[in-house]
């Protein structure tokens, strides 16, 4: 019940290229980190602009084809309708699936309170 | 100045397929904390997704039933979000090639008929349960990956009677279907508002605010009603509304801001590439629409036409399946034209039952010939109607039949005039001012003595009989 879905998602990030790229700056990296939950340094975010800057001008060179008559893909395999039988298998144990986890109580993960 | 609530809804519809949506685990419902987990609904590394052919059917069928176009290229998004009911740090769910856009679903309101419009619904998945405890958040991920449809409106709907509707309307069509059991309180069916005022005759939106946290049907009426006064007040007062996330609070019966610190939210959709595209033939579709029973809608009209209902009677008699298939057999064992006997027995006392039970028709344990013959009994005179009432409840406690309980406890209606003529003489003596009344010009009094008859012979009386022989014997003497 506290998880929060927005009502308008913002899709800053989903923008041509050419734009990104002509945007591109400390914020737009920090709000990124953020996103991503990674925590970066200022000295870290001076190494990182101009790195992530080369990135996008590389792939920024597609920008420059002329995709008018491609149809738009959304995967780069040529297959289409995988599909699995509506039939139950064996899951994985609990103690097994709970193996990993830093933290466990009884049958459940456990992690640090994320209600107010 | 006077506002119109402009609401859109977004429902969750948990699809009842055997196994999750992405992986072979089972997607049941009430189990040991993570027992149905494995890599994939887990989000292990490596792990890889694969489609559960039965919910893209059920998303056919659904989007086909709210008479939407099906898309014939559908593919899966990621949608990015931290939270620790979501292993792998996405959801996947459609973004902008769901399943099917564009339909709609017809309700009945005071002003008639309306259609509110059905903008898409998508499949998705499920996340897992949060438990809350004093230092920390317990994780259980059986319901990670459960299949979802996502079904929104476009904001056609004005008022929170116009929302409960909707939302009573698109159980029925889904349940029809059978595709799932929609019950809130096991949250099958989930439902977040969208509401915003605009002054009347307005066509821009407010600034709307996002409802949550709703557990029934009349949770989400009640929230959006609240929800119009809070608005109404903050614009008559000049305020502005702002746009958030409101939680629905049952026990004060108030919406409360959710998150007051300001958070990035950007979800960052982008094409899932763990699965690929799904191209929905016509084939498929029309193998779909086969599997489609006749609708709520459908089965109304029917009704209507075929056993002259009315279409109240018609609306209530088909809003469940199982109901609307009891009520009908019931019908074709009755055999006169006039099915009205039956609709008064079925929605009236039959339902009553039901509800207090808290089963369907089915489940009273009745058969349609068993309720027939009860029918029967009171069309041919031999029971009255208030009788009935008691016969039919001892019928579903004693599993007996209706003839058999009224030979037993000699409940037969009388109508034998020489039988009732000693009760009238005693009614008439002791009730002389009925009597007095009656010849005095007011015919109503004879109700009064037809009561007391009734009263005497402990229901068994014939009503009709017995006020035939009072109007005669007042008018004799």
């Amino acid at each position: 019940m506290c998880r929060f879905f927005p009502a308008i998602v913002p899709f800053s990030l989903i923008k041509p290229l050419s734009t990104i790229m002509s945007d591109i700056n400390d914020k737009i990296i920090e709000y990124t980190a953020k996103l991503a939950r990674v925590k970066l340094e200022s000295a870290e975010l001076g190494e990182l602009y101009p790195q992530i800057k080369g990135i996008l001008d590389f792939i920024g060179k597609l920008e420059e084809a002329d995709t008018g008559d491609i149809e738009p893909t959304s995967h780069i395999l040529p297959v289409n309708n995988v599909f699995r039988a509506d039939e139950p298998a064996q899951s994985l144990p609990m103690e097994d699936a709970l193996s990993g986890a830093p933290r466990r109580r009884g049958r459940c993960f456990c992690v640090p309170k994320v209600i107010e | 100045m006077e506002y119109e609530a402009v609401i859109g809804l977004e429902v969750h519809v948990q699809l009842n397929t055997s196994t999750k949506a992405f992986c072979s685990c089972r997607a049941e419902f009430g189990m040991e904390p993570n027992t149905n987990v494995c890599p994939v609904c887990l989000g292990l590394p490596g792990a890889l997704p694969v489609l559960n052919r039965d919910v893209l059917s059920c998303a056919v069928k659904v989007g086909l039933a709210l008479g939407c176009s099906i898309q014939k290229r559908t593919k899966f998004d990621r949608k990015n979000y931290f939270y620790p009911d979501l292993p792998k740090g996405y959801q996947i769910s459609q973004f902008d090639m769901p399943a099917a856009l564009g339909g709609e679903v017809r309700i009945d309101t005071p002003g008639g008929d309306k259609a509110i419009r059905v903008k898409r619904v998508h499949m998705e998945e499920d996340a897992g349960k949060l438990m809350h405890e004093d230092d920390g958040s317990l994780v259980d991920l059986n319901r990670a990956g459960v299949p979802l449809l996502e079904i929104v409106t476009e904001p056609d709907i004005n008022s929170p009677e116009e929302a409960y509707a909707y939302l009573t309307k698109l159980k029925s069509i889904v349940k029809y279907l059978g595709v799932s059991d929609c019950d809130m309180e096991k949250g099958s069916l989930r439902c977040d508002a969208n509401i915003s005022l605009r002054p009347k005759g307005e066509s821009r939106l407010g600034t709307k605010a996002e409802l949550k946290n709703m557990n029934s049907f009349k949770a989400v009426k009640d929230a959006l009603s609240c929800e119009i006064s809070r608005q109404t007040e903050i614009l008559k007062e000049g305020g502005s509304v702002a746009q958030e996330t409101r939680l629905w609070d049952a026990r004060q019966s108030m919406t409360f801001s959710m998150r007051s610190k300001e958070e990035a939210h950007d979800y960052r959709y982008f094409p899932d590439p763990d699965l690929t595209i799904f191209l929905i033939g016509d084939n498929e579709i029309e193998l779909a629409r086969a599997a489609i029973p006749e609708l709520p809608q459908q089965k109304a009209e029917r009704f209507i036409g075929e056993f002259g209902v009315s279409s109240y009677e018609a609306g209530i008699l088909t809003a469940e399946k199982s109901d609307a298939d009891f009520a009908e057999e019931c019908f074709r064992v009755f055999d006169a034209a006039d099915k009205k006997p039956v609709v008064n027995f079925l929605i009236g006392p039959l339902l009553a039952e039901a509800n207090s039970r808290g089963c369907g028709l089915r489940g009273l344990g009745i058969t349609p010939p068993g309720l027939i013959e009860l029918v029967l009994l009171v069309q041919k005179n031999i029971i009255s109607n208030l009788v009935s009432k008691s016969v039919l409840k001892e019928m579903i406690d004693g599993k007996t039949t209706a003839e058999e309980i009224v030979k037993t406890r000699n409940l037969a209606q009388i109508s034998d005039t020489s039988a009732l003529d000693g009760i009238i003489t005693r009614v008439l003596a002791e009730n002389d001012k009925s009597v007095q009344d009656f010849r005095a010009g007011k015919s109503n009094a004879v109700m009064f003595l037809v009561g007391q008859v009734m009263r005497m012979s402990c229901g068994k009386a014939n009503p009709k009989v017995v006020k035939e022989l009072l109007e005669r014997r007042l008018s004799d003497a």
